[in-house]
């Protein structure tokens, strides 16, 4: 008889590909959403961009002298590549793309060891490197052209736009509501009245406005988190802490200075507030392991994003907090452990007080 | 009806298919008596039982064949009249297969009893320390798995002021139903049994736990207990490990057992119920614990049984009773599926802590390659003991068996949780167990080292004592000697100068 000795001799019924699978299918809403609004350019970004990871993945594992089929397998390059994908700016060209995943894959998570071992989350590594070697491909955003209606670019277009020389940049940019608001800030501009030019609240939630491929549908973003929250990929905690803090923030200071500060909801549904607290933050490799570290981990990613959107150069920083907060998880997760069963907080026995069921040693002689 | 007992939630655990239904219908069967009976010397937690009988002895149902040796042993009786043909060593109900002392016994087919003393007409009139002697004596052993002596856990009223007895009839491993029969068929033996033990712990509460997917189980104990109100049933919600010791009091008590120590520290003992229905057996007709039931199950036996088998029954001869294998099995194991051990092959014997033999097909194990960790933490959610299994394999992998150690690997019992749910089928449990082995080798090995050098120590001391002493008593002698040759020269000089002066 082969097999080890140790017990279980049954297993639940999830595997690692499965786990893969199911975040996918929780982001296929958004996805399909996004690249119906943005079009034919769109599908090309996504699609370059997954096929990208999957051959730096591929090489990486014959460098490693990994077995390749078992690890392309196990799908996690092609939701890092989807991950990313969905944070560009669905026009954006295709070495955006293939730049994306050569870094989200190599240095992201291939030079760790590969699955399991990497600090930070790899699309944002891939995200944050991007924005700042490309600063104009990475914020240049167009309004929603919706696929066959008259605007959107035909598929023969749609290759002009990703491979050909770049688009039209002028005539088809469009400001998303964080930059907006940024912009106008700088300009000293008030926001109360500004505001209602760019952001729309059924908009923000439906998602029909300018932004990343797959951010700016709350409504479906939303439904995939859910989805993932039901089937136990991920735990509340991260989603919930992050965006608490994100809104008691948000509301304190737009409370005390409309002028100068948006709203709780503004931050809420747009940017990639809601994607970053589904699917990025809960990220399973680089989050904390215990439900109180995650508690920390999440209140931290929506602190940092608040406050670099506030107060730093970018208008959006899911990525940057993410990644900050990536960086404390191994500190998070060595001082926040579960209390052990018959221990206390400090790992000592239990000790009742004033109670004691052993008998008096001198009694029972 | 007695009010439901309120229940504590316990942290943790896992829900497997229990895939109890396979059995869970099937009334307990006599197993017919095989050809051979292969018992062995240790089938509980302790020193071996030293044999009494030699090759060739006849011997009767019931009469001892070894004695208990030391404070935490048990005896061993035949389980039925026949020949001992031989006292030796046979492959043991062990994953490791190694031989172990055994006694082979030759039924005769007569089955016939020894005559005994008289059983005691009332065990309640018995002082609770004589029924503590005669559980011991009936070789009865913690009969879950665990196999620790009963007796001894039935004496500790003697250091520790006990409140409650809790009686384990969770039964949370999959596949298992032998207890879920013996509660509905011998309810009322069982309840016998636990309160003999009741009354020789002197506790006044009486809890049995059992889990939910067996309602007739709990439907029938509750039947037989309506008439002791000391006895409450709990019914516990179905949820692996709800059978393990620390948590099963947890949840029925609401008192977590201080780490590292005895439920008894906090007042409670836990028996199983089929040690209870062994207890019943020995107190009330003087019978030793002899025979057991076992499941027998898994997708690859034709017709899945409960047996009530002579310990010492090769499971192969089970395994035909149940129709043979429907299919190659993957894994045959011993016990349940979540803390169950592989069995090394079908001739080693059925023992008196054997509750399940499964023989599980491949769609069954879901046996599969390892993959990375991917923190996913699953592990972390599903441990009932608040550990973090995937930093303790970590360090473990990493050959740092001290950091896993830091990390609760001592309070880790091994149940299985976090492997069942890694998605990455990462052995986790394997690497605890050789960890604590590891840990155990090294400090036997220190252990025998810091012996080796305080002997070696001693001994040197003892010779240059020795060397000391002998080289003192030869200055001693010497000085003697020297003394000796004086005084001679003096009485001599004095003999001279008296014969000069006196001539």
């Amino acid at each position: 008889m082969s097999g080890p000795v140790s017990g279980p001799h049954a297993h639940g019924a999830i595997s690692l590909r499965q786990t893969m699978l199911l975040v996918m299918l929780a982001l296929l809403p958004a996805t399909l959403f996004g690249l119906s609004i943005y079009g034919w350019p769109a599908f090309n970004l996504l699609t370059v961009t997954i096929v990208a990871s999957l051959l730096a993945e591929a090489v990486c594992l014959v460098i490693a002298g990994k077995p390749v089929g078992i690890y392309l397998k196990d799908g996690s390059a092609i939701l890092t590549g989807w991950l990313l994908a969905m944070t560009l700016p669905p026009w954006a060209p295709w070495w955006i793309g293939v730049c994306g995943a050569l870094i989200a894959i190599v240095l992201g998570k291939q030079v760790f060891g590969g699955i399991g071992q990497n600090l930070f989350n790899p699309a944002m590594v891939a995200r944050v490197a991007l924005l700042i070697a490309f600063p104009l491909e990475m914020t240049t955003f167009v309004a929603p052209k919706p696929l066959f209606t008259e605007s959107a670019p035909d598929f023969v277009q749609s290759l002009a736009i990703t491979f050909g020389g770049g688009m039209h940049i002028d005539a088809v940019s469009s400001a998303t509501t964080l930059g907006f608001v940024k912009t106008e800030l700088g300009r000293h501009n008030p926001l109360d009245g500004a505001l209602s030019q760019v952001f729309d609240l059924l908009n923000g939630f439906t998602g029909f406005m300018p932004g990343s491929m797959g951010e700016t549908s709350a409504m479906l973003v939303l439904l995939g988190g859910l989805f993932l929250l039901y089937r136990r990929i991920i735990s509340w905690h991260i989603p919930v802490a992050m965006i608490a803090s994100i809104t008691l923030l948000a509301g304190v200071f737009h409370t005390l200075s409309p002028e100068h500060f948006t709203g709780p909801l503004v931050h809420l549904l747009s940017g990639a507030t809601l994607l970053g607290a589904f699917f990025i933050a809960t990220d399973l490799v680089t989050s904390p392991v215990t439900a109180r570290g995650q508690i920390i981990f999440g209140a931290g990613c929506g602190v940092l994003v608040y406050v670099i959107r506030s107060w730093a150069n970018y208008p959006e920083g899911v990525a940057f907090a993410v990644m900050l907060m990536n960086a404390l998880t191994p500190l998070i997760d060595h001082y926040v452990r579960p209390r052990v069963y018959g221990r206390d907080r400090k790992g000592q026995p239990l000790v009742y007080k004033g109670e004691s069921w052993e008998r008096d040693s001198e009694a029972s002689r | 009806m007695k009010p439901l007992r309120k229940l504590f939630k316990i942290r943790g655990g896992v829900h497997p298919d229990d895939h109890k239904g396979r059995t869970a219908q099937s009334s307990i069967e006599d197993m017919p008596m095989p050809a051979l009976l292969h018992i062995p010397l240790q089938q509980h937690i302790g020193s071996p039982a030293s044999p009494m009988v030699k090759r060739g002895d006849r011997v009767l149902k019931g009469q001892l064949l070894a004695h208990s040796q030391g404070m935490i042993s048990a005896p061993v009786h035949a389980p039925t009249s026949g020949r001992i043909v031989g006292v030796g060593n046979y492959p043991a109900h062990h994953p490791s297969g190694l031989s172990v002392h055994t006694i082979t016994l030759q039924p005769d087919g007569a089955d016939r009893w020894i005559e005994g003393e008289a059983p005691p007409t009332d065990p309640f009139a018995l002082e609770p320390e004589e029924i503590a002697t005669r559980v011991a004596a009936a070789g009865i052993v913690g009969m879950g798995g665990a196999t620790f002596p009963s007796a001894v856990k039935l004496n500790l009223r003697s250091r520790y002021c006990l409140e409650t007895l809790v009686i384990n009839g969770a039964e949370c491993e999959p596949y298992l139903t032998c207890d879920d029969r013996l509660m509905r068929e011998e309810s009322a033996a069982v309840i016998d049994g636990i309160r003999i033990m009741a009354y020789a712990l002197g506790v006044k509460r009486v809890i049995i736990g059992i889990e939910n997917n067996k309602p007739e189980a709990q439907a029938a104990m509750q039947a037989a207990a309506e008439a002791f109100p000391e006895i409450e049933i709990a019914r516990l919600p179905a949820r692996y490990p709800m059978g393990s010791e620390k948590h099963l009091v947890q949840t029925v008590t609401g008192v977590e057992t201080p780490a590292r120590g005895l439920t008894a520290d906090i007042g409670v003992v836990v028996h199983n119920v089929a040690t209870a229905y062994a207890v019943h057996d020995a107190l009330r007709f003087g019978r030793p614990l002899i025979s057991r039931v076992v499941t027998i199950s898994g997708g690859a036996i034709r017709l899945p049984k409960n047996l009530r088998v002579l310990i010492g029954t090769p499971i192969e001869e089970l395994i035909t009773h149940c129709g043979g294998y429907s299919e190659t099995p993957e894994r045959l194991i011993s016990g349940g599926p979540m803390m169950g051990q592989p069995l090394p092959g079908t001739r080693v014997p059925i023992i008196k802590g054997s509750n399940g033999v499964l023989a599980l097909t491949v769609r069954e194990t879901k046996a599969e390659e390892a993959m990375p960790c991917i923190r996913c933490a699953s592990c972390v959610k599903a441990c009932p003991c608040g550990l973090v299994p995937l930093e303790m394999a970590n360090y473990i992998r990493s050959g740092d068996l001290e950091g896993a150690v830091a990390y609760g690997l001592m309070d880790c019992i091994s149940c299985g949780s976090c492997a069942f749910v890694c998605p990455s089928n990462i052995r986790l449990v394997q690497f605890f167990n050789y960890a604590k082995g590891e840990l155990t080798a090294r400090q036997r090995a220190e252990h025998t080292q810091n012996e080796t050098r305080r002997l070696a120590e001693a001994r040197t001391i003892r010779l240059e004592r020795q060397k000391q002493a002998k080289r003192e008593a030869m200055a001693r002698r010497k000085q003697a000697q020297e003394a000796a040759k004086q005084a001679k020269q003096a009485a001599e000089a004095r003999a001279q100068q008296a014969a000069r002066t006196g001539s």
